[in-house]
């Protein structure tokens, strides 16, 4: 039993993870709190949905699917995140945080309406690569093997953002504009590029979560709206913009969820915000921001 | 505020009631049934915009307009209780009651922690409505349709009632409002919005000042919320869903926080634009939707007031300049930097 809840908290914490990853960033980044992630996430799902179906189609081997995937999320990213970026987000630069909230709303109304218009009404089914890797077997219980290969791509998205950021020196100079823009624009960065670069690998994450998912749920209009509210949970309890944060976040969440489903399923949607609601209470910056000095 | 200046305020209220209910008579049925739930949703907004005064925004607004739905439709169905001028105010009530533990804790927060914590305690309360089999679940329920005073309403005569309930109930309200605005504890919390340590500094409590804006807009959503759900004449979840507090916080920056009569105009607009949008793009609405919010924001960032208030601060030349002058010596006020600067 416990294994079963620490396993499923984890499955679950990992995609979590992924398009929590792609929000803090961004909003580390670009201190943009961007509700439209969730439509992103609903485009990489249905991008997944019709490439993999287009695969299928023109009868390439079924272990293409997992690539198709992966490129579902770069393609959603490629178009969508330079078109929003530079189109929509940088007329709004400078304005108040909340604001900035409300235009990734309209974005999302407006992008929830685009999705249908492309796609349709009707849900999608992609279960063919869920079945690809096979069970593994967990002491008496077995386990479907996608969920497990999960954990490990959201821990290597974790690594590589982390170590990009840290160890590499293009990630060094986005920590510099994270700090800074103005200084950092002094100092010869072009912040303009940087901006679309952290938002472009921000779209990536959640495509790739809506697109990793695409194979365990029906694609139908209404993906887009549960994952944003959890998601914003998950950086809230870390501190909004930081990769640790995010990670311990949808761990939290998770393992919360997994707990409420197996003992108590009517609580399953509170759990989620009682976690939140009592690390704000003992700190209310997130467990991973660090206090900052206001001004007078 | 001086004795005259309120009394000059609640003059022009009563006389724009006066006028309202003397229009509504004359409109269409449907356009009555539209007034009214722009009237009922521009309460809800009028607490979004006490909250922005103090310099914060709820996405959570959902939660007390539910809870004072809810607290109408059930004390008409299971309490017996019928009469609207009894409900009404109960809704508000409820709603204020409800929100009032909570106010001491989001008194804490500011910013987008403040707004993400509503939406998180109205998703709770939605979580919760779903999930209740004896409120109806996801369906809700419907609401009989109220006494107004005593008198039962005949079918032909419920579309002016529920109209006038509506315009009286948020005119008494709207006329509060914009008392309390001008007021000294009003006032105190634009000065909190502008600087809170200087408030502090001064003597005034921040932490009061927040928590009291909390709970008095969580009267006006409940009252809202009761608005509604009697004219609706039905009840569900979806009242407290965060799309629908996001389109309350939409109607507030649409109105900009300088007014109250730009809170309901605002939120009629909004209504219209739903209306017709639902009618002639029925698939496509929220995309009209959006762009239409992506225009106010880009094109009117101070909302719907600026364009009579900015024009009366061109007839008075000298205060205009002076407070652009100290405009542009304060660029940075805020703490924000310009990304686009550096681009």
């Amino acid at each position: 039993m416990l294994l079963t809840i620490l396993i499923d908290g984890v499955t679950y914490a990992s995609w979590l993870f992924i398009v929590a990853l792609g929000l803090t960033l961004v909003f580390g980044v670009l201190k943009i709190l961007n509700i439209a992630h969730g439509s992103f996430y609903a485009l990489g799902a249905y991008a997944a949905a019709s490439f993999v179906g287009w695969g299928a189609t023109l009868q390439i081997a079924p272990a293409f699917s997992l690539v198709a995937m992966l490129l579902a999320a770069v393609a959603v990213a490629a178009i969508m995140a330079p078109l929003t970026e530079r189109g929509l987000l940088r007329v709004f630069y400078g304005r108040d945080e909340v604001l900035l909230v409300l235009v990734t709303y309209a974005l999302f109304l407006i992008l929830e309406d685009v999705t249908k218009l492309v796609w349709g009404a009707n849900p999608y089914y992609v279960s063919e690569p869920y079945q690809l890797l096979g069970n593994v077997q967990v002491g008496a219980q077995s386990y479907v093997g996608y969920d497990l290969a999960l954990v490990a791509v959201a821990v290597a998205c974790g690594l590589a953002v982390w170590w990009g950021l840290n160890r590499t020196r293009s990630g060094k100079i986005v920590l510099a504009v994270i700090h800074s823009p103005e200084i950092a624009a002094s100092m010869g960065v072009n912040v303009s590029r940087v901006y679309t670069f952290a938002f472009m690998l921000g779209v990536f994450l959640a495509a790739l979560g809506g697109a990793l998912t695409a194979p365990m749920i029906s694609v139908q209009p209404g993906v887009s709206v549960g994952v944003i509210i959890v998601s914003f949970a998950v950086v809230i309890i870390g501190g909004l913009g930081s990769i640790e944060g995010a990670a311990i976040g949808a761990l939290i969440v998770g393992l919360a969820r997994a707990l409420a489903v197996h003992t108590f399923p009517a609580v399953e949607l509170f759990s989620i915000y009682v976690a939140m609601a009592v690390v704000l209470i003992f700190r209310p910056e997130g467990l991973f921001q660090r206090m900052q000095a206001r001004k007078i | 505020m001086r004795e005259t200046s309120v009394r000059r305020t609640v003059a022009a209220g009563v006389a724009t009631i006066a006028l309202l209910l003397a229009v509504g008579w004359m409109l269409p049925r449907w356009l009555q049934f539209l007034a009214t739930m722009a009237f009922a949703n521009g309460v809800v907004t009028l607490g979004i915009v006490l909250l922005m005064r103090g310099g914060v925004v709820s996405f959570g607004q959902g939660m007390v307009f539910a809870v004072g739905g809810y607290a109408a439709a059930l004390g008409s169905n299971r309490l017996g209780i019928t009469d609207a001028l009894l409900l009404v105010p109960a809704g508000g009530l409820i709603a204020a009651l409800v929100a009032a533990p909570f106010a001491p804790l989001l008194a804490r927060y500011r910013g987008i922690f403040f707004a993400m914590l509503t939406l998180a305690l109205s998703m709770v309360l939605y979580g919760v409505l779903v999930k209740s089999s004896t409120l109806g679940g996801s369906d809700g329920f419907n609401v009989a349709r109220p006494t107004i005073a005593g008198q039962a309403i005949s079918n032909a005569a419920s579309g002016f009632a529920m109209y006038a309930l509506a315009v009286v109930v948020t005119g008494v309200l709207a006329i509060a409002c914009a008392v309390y605005f001008a007021s000294v504890r009003g006032l105190v919390s634009l000065a909190v919005r502008e600087n809170e340590l200087r408030v502090e500094y001064l003597g005034g409590s921040v932490r009061r000042v927040m928590a009291g804006n909390f709970v008095a807009a969580a009267f006006l959503g409940g009252t809202g919320g009761a608005l509604a759900a009697l004219s609706l004449g039905h009840i569900e979840p979806e009242f407290s869903y965060w799309t629908r507090s996001g389109e309350f916080v939409f109607a507030a920056i649409l109105a900009g926080h300088h007014g109250v009569i730009a809170t309901f105009v605002a939120s009629l607009l909004l209504e219209i634009v739903r209306s017709f949008s639902n009618l002639y793009f029925p698939n496509t609405w929220q995309l009209a939707l959006g762009v239409f919010l992506l225009v106010v924001i880009r094109f009117l960032p101070r909302g719907i007031g600026s364009l009579w208030l900015d024009r009366r601060d061109r007839d008075a030349p000298a205060a205009g300049a002076q407070a652009e002058e100290l405009q542009s010596q304060a660029p940075a006020r805020n703490g924000t930097t310009l990304p686009g600067g550096a681009a």
